[in-house]
């Protein structure tokens, strides 16, 4: 009983959700199926989730699970149709890749890792400003107007928030959507409209329709149609 | 809870933190999993009624209301098959991923005032980024059958569950706006009062929107007449073919879970939460500051109010089930893309603009106008607050 009392709960939870994330990490390099990939991915992503959870982050948190593990979610399909295929079915990583890519992993590491342990305030045992993980702030900031306090020793013009660089990422993330749309639309045009496709054809090519309507080709389809194995 | 069990009973910290979130899990599954009994054994019997059957009738005496008893005794003895060219591990690992997505979106939704798994500041968001995980388990399950129907059933709902995700979000942003929050609890409690505050009749574009969501809603847990991905007349059964035994049934309490989610999220976002259509609570003088006992009342009470509401929800999603025919793929993806989507966003602007130009609703003292209580009224300084009454109006009693 006493020692259960006397561990660090919260250390506790870290290390799990940690090792999970990072093993599962791993496992993504390690395996050789697409859909297994996917897979571990989507259980390290979560596990970083729990992580920002664990810190008091739920806004963060609530967003990996939706941006990242969803999007993960697209690649999973992507995943699917192309496994259907045989020559796909495993991927297998050259030795010479691998060892290029462990030794680039563990530089990046080696700089993730000394510029973590040299900022002298995350050295210090963490006392934190408990109790206001809210979104509100959030959402003021970026529409310009900080209501918490401005750090000591800021420039004037960090109270007035985030409008410009959120307005810019908006308008980007707008011009990526109208481009995206605009390709899928260009490409349609030689192949058959989904809804014909749909109403003419079995089942298995209204799905191919549905893939070219998203953001495939038609090749996705075609793939498809030919059944898992 | 946790302070209950360590001022009172004296019980060690760790002890009585894990005790608590041992029964907030129990209680969730137990919604969950007696939930899909009782849904199962009403889903039988009102579709036996839609077609003019009588539906189950002996097991467990007239109504034959034991009947999912029955079954899940049959699905725990049946063998649990596996189809020879499966994907082993993600075959076994599909249902568990579908159930915990269900199981966790639980987690942060209120039932009353602080009957709550784990309040999240950002509850709202939590619960649709858990829910659309549910798709995963489904896509796993469709590859690793190495069934063409399984594939295709699995392609088809990952299609519509991220197509319809865009309108769902757009319809849940409105009472977020409304109430300047994206805690369910301060959402629910917003609404608080008589019929009037509850944010369907907020405004004539908050009475569509509502009806957006829903149709969204269905979508996004594969109900019919969205059910595409297990088509019985093309598919044989879709993503579940080659699944028997206890697993399908994990897939079965997960879709069963789910409805009532989307419905408990439709009835806290839309319809009041816990704050009945008339303030029952308040007009029997139980309010703050009558004591515990009362609060707990109250919030028993509220917590019946809720699931009442979203039993209800599920009951109407049944009945369109046995009533509307099944959409072809395009036909749904037209209702996404084309009609759901382009009514969110309007309905949107809308109600943004219905909140600038008229702030204190077309009837002054009708409803209160939304936001007028700022987040962090409801707890106070110090904290949690005791329990605002059922029906209580919040602003009366805040400082």
């Amino acid at each position: 009983m006493m020692p259960l009392a006397a561990l660090d709960w919260h250390s506790v939870f870290f290390l799990l959700f940690a090792a999970l994330a990072c093993a599962c990490a791993v496992a993504v390099v390690l395996a050789e199926n697409v859909v297994r990939m996917a897979l571990y991915l989507v259980f390290s992503l979560g596990a970083t989730a729990g992580l920002f959870f664990l810190a008091g982050a739920e806004f963060v948190g609530a967003m990996q699970l939706m941006i990242y593990v969803g999007g993960t979610l697209v690649l999973l399909v992507f995943g699917v149709m192309l496994t259907a295929q045989a020559p796909f079915v495993s991927i297998k990583t050259a030795p010479g890749d691998r060892v290029l890519a462990g030794v680039i992993g563990a530089a990046l590491l080696a700089v993730l890792l000394q510029s973590a342990f040299s900022v002298a305030d995350w050295r210090k045992p963490a006392v934190g400003r408990e109790g206001e993980p809210a979104a509100t702030p959030l959402g003021m900031a970026l529409l310009g107007t900080r209501v918490d306090e401005a750090p000591a020793g800021a420039p004037p013009g960090i109270r007035s928030g985030y409008l410009l660089p959120f307005e810019i990422v908006s308008v980007h993330l707008l011009v990526v959507l109208v481009g995206a749309a605009y390709l899928a639309r260009a490409k349609r045009r030689r192949t058959p409209r989904p809804i014909e496709v749909a109403a003419s054809m079995e089942p298995p090519a209204s799905l191919a329709a549905h893939a070219a309507a998203g953001r495939e080709s038609a090749r996705g389809g075609s793939v498809l149609a030919g059944g898992p194995r | 809870m946790a302070e209950f069990l360590i001022n009172s009973v004296g019980l060690p910290e760790w002890l009585a933190w894990t005790l608590t979130a041992l029964v907030a899990a129990v209680l969730i599954l137990n919604v969950i999993a007696g939930g899909a009994l009782v849904f199962i054994w009403a889903e039988r019997k009102i579709a036996a009624r839609i077609q003019d059957r009588l539906g189950p009738t002996r097991t467990g005496g007239r109504f034959g209301w034991l009947q999912s008893l029955a079954d899940g005794i049959k699905l725990i003895a049946k063998e649990d098959l596996m189809p020879e060219g499966a994907d082993g591990m993600l075959f076994r690992l599909a249902p568990y991923v579908s159930f915990c997505a269900s199981f966790c979106a639980f987690i942060a939704l209120p039932f009353a005032f602080d009957f709550v798994g784990q309040r999240l500041n950002v509850g709202v968001f939590f619960v649709v980024a858990v829910l659309g995980l549910e798709v995963f388990g489904v896509i796993l399950a469709g590859y690793a059958s190495a069934s063409k129907w399984s594939l295709f059933g699995a392609m088809r709902e990952a299609a519509q569950v991220v197509s319809y995700e865009v309108p769902l979000g757009m319809c849940v942003v409105v009472p977020v706006m409304l109430a300047g929050s994206m805690d369910l609890v301060t959402i629910a409690e917003k609404q608080a009062g008589w019929l009037g505050n509850w944010y369907l009749f907020h405004d004539p574009f908050t009475f569509v929107i509502f009806w957006v969501y829903v149709t969204c809603a269905v979508a996004s847990v594969n109900r019919a007449p969205f059910d595409l991905a297990e088509a019985e007349s093309e598919l044989v059964a879709g993503f579940h073919t080659e699944y028997s035994g206890l697993r399908w049934s994990y897939f079965f309490m997960a879709e069963y879970g789910s409805m009532f989610l989307v419905s408990a999220l439709a009835a806290v976002l839309f319809l009041g939460g816990w704050n009945g259509p008339i303030p029952v609570a308040k007009l029997m003088g139980l309010s703050a500051g009558t004591g515990d006992t009362a609060h707990y009342l109250v919030r028993l009470l509220g917590m019946v109010n809720l699931l009442g509401k979203a039993t209800l929800g599920v009951l109407v999603m049944m009945w369109v089930r046995w009533t509307l025919p099944r959409l072809r793929i395009d036909q749904v993806m037209t209702t996404c893309l084309k009609y759901c989507t382009p009514i969110a966003a309007a309905m949107f602007a809308g109600a943004m603009i219905w909140q600038l130009v008229l702030p204190g609703g077309l009837v002054p003292g009708l409803s209160r106008p939304a936001g007028e209580i700022r987040e962090g009224w409801l707890e106070g300084p110090g904290g949690r607050r005791p329990a605002p009454a059922r029906g209580a109006d919040v602003a009366g009693v805040s400082p």
